[in-house]
């Protein structure tokens, strides 16, 4: 199918970017190591499980805006996004695409992340595993189509913190709450309609981001 | 359009008594409340704003969808004059939701009132409407950028109200909610009176803030046309 090999090619020119690069992710693994440093520091005395997986989530969503921030830049500096905007695919594909590579490098820092997590804090059962997967997919959804407004902008890396948080309050709320709670069925489901909602409408709409 | 046009002199006479009205009632007319005696009456005003601030963003998003769809040239200046009111009622429901929440509980801001958490993150996203409207050039791109976004804000309003009862069970397993007296009597036509004095001062806000920024493009284009 011609939408799904665009979708294919766009992804792979990403990975294929930051494998020669290497900027992006060796950045976010520190990044994360770090805030886990600066949250021992910062929560004084014992703190309990529920205090630290709040901040687990703290780290992950900075982690990942961290990554994001970067998204487009390429695209930006080279002037390609006005070559993939030209190009005979339905624009939707850029931001997919873009989605896909960005929840690769996600996915790929949480790897190192989390076992970190439970090294320095507190072990992480299976509902926080799924939590994190589908939080990532609603992070990366919006995130990305975010970047791709923020990248317009004057303010640019400025702007997308601003734009991206308060979008993301309800996967804080998801996620936190299923790495919490004893039945976290509810808060995963939850996870999931923002997902599918949010991504229906970024695929939807990012023809109007990039076009005039 | 094919539309009526109300005439803004029209609308602001309107406001002027309808608000009156309003006010009128409130301290006058509707009785105290059993438990919280006078200060209650600020329920009024809060419940009606608050209204008036989602039915502005819900014409934000309207419009946004008029210039995304219809391409309507005109949709893009009204969608970003209906957020900028929503976002002065929005302060108010904050300003008018705290007060309230001092009277009935004590603390000026509650995690646990549904509706004030909902409004700041709402107030928190169109904040970033305007950071993002004013970082890009005008022109073709900020419209569709702007009106993005607003539609973004009206899809958030019910993901956000519904993490809200998710994170109110995580935090308090009880929900406590306080919704008012027994309506009734002239307790209810105060509300009412309210509820419709709000909207019509929110309309003509617009209408009034419309006019002006037109004039200014124009005058812009003119001057342009000239120099």
């Amino acid at each position: 199918m011609g939408y799904a090999r665009d979708v294919g090619a766009l992804a792979r020119k990403d990975l294929l970017l930051e494998l020669r690069a290497r900027d992006t992710l060796p950045a976010m693994l520190l990044f994360v190591a770090s805030v886990f440093v600066v949250f021992h520091f910062a929560l004084p005395g014992t703190p309990s499980r529920l205090e630290t997986s709040g901040l687990l989530w703290v780290a992950i969503l900075f982690t990942a805006l961290l990554g994001l921030g970067r998204a487009f830049v390429p695209e930006r500096e080279q002037r390609t996004l006005d070559g993939l905007v030209l190009a005979p695919c339905d624009r939707s594909a850029i931001w997919l695409a873009k989605s896909l590579a960005t929840l690769a490098f996600l996915v790929a820092a949480e790897v190192v992340a989390l076992p970190l997590y439970a090294l320095f804090f507190h072990s992480i059962g299976g509902a926080t595993v799924a939590a994190v997967l589908l939080a990532d997919l609603g992070i990366c959804a919006v995130g990305t189509f975010l970047g791709a407004m923020a990248v317009a902008t004057r303010a640019r890396d400025l702007i997308l913190p601003l734009l991206f948080l308060p979008l993301a309050m309800p996967i804080v709320v998801g996620a936190v709450g299923a790495s919490v709670v004893e039945a976290p069925g509810r808060y995963l489901g939850f996870l999931a309609l923002y997902d599918l909602l949010f991504a229906v409408v970024c695929w939807a709409s990012f023809e109007y981001v990039v076009s005039e | 359009m094919g539309r009526i046009r109300i005439s803004l002199p029209a609308l602001a006479a309107s406001s002027l008594v309808l608000v009156t009205t309003a006010l009128a009632f409130v301290f006058f007319v509707a009785p105290s409340d059993a438990n919280q005696g006078f200060s209650q009456r600020i329920f009024y005003f809060h419940v009606s704003i608050a209204i008036t601030a989602y039915a502005c963003f819900a014409g934000a998003a309207w419009k946004a969808l008029r210039h995304l769809w219809k391409r309507d040239p005109r949709a893009d200046l009204e969608s970003y004059v209906f957020v900028h009111q929503g976002l002065i009622f929005g302060t108010l429901v904050l300003l008018t939701g705290s007060i309230w929440a001092k009277i009935s509980w004590g603390h000026w801001w509650l995690w646990s009132e549904d509706q004030l958490v909902l409004f700041l993150v709402l107030y928190l996203f169109y904040c970033a409407y305007f950071m993002l409207r004013f970082s890009v050039d005008p022109g073709p791109q900020r419209a569709n950028l702007s009106a993005v976004y607003a539609l973004f804000g009206v899809v958030l309003i019910p993901v956000s109200f519904a993490a809200i009862r998710l994170a109110k069970q995580l935090i308090h397993p009880v929900v406590f909610t306080l919704h008012g007296p027994n309506f009734g009597g002239w307790i209810l036509v105060t509300y009412c009176i309210a509820q419709v004095a709000m909207p019509v001062l929110a309309y003509t806000l617009y209408r009034l803030e419309l006019s002006a920024k037109r004039l200014d493009v124009r005058l812009r284009d003119l001057r342009e046309a000239f120099a």
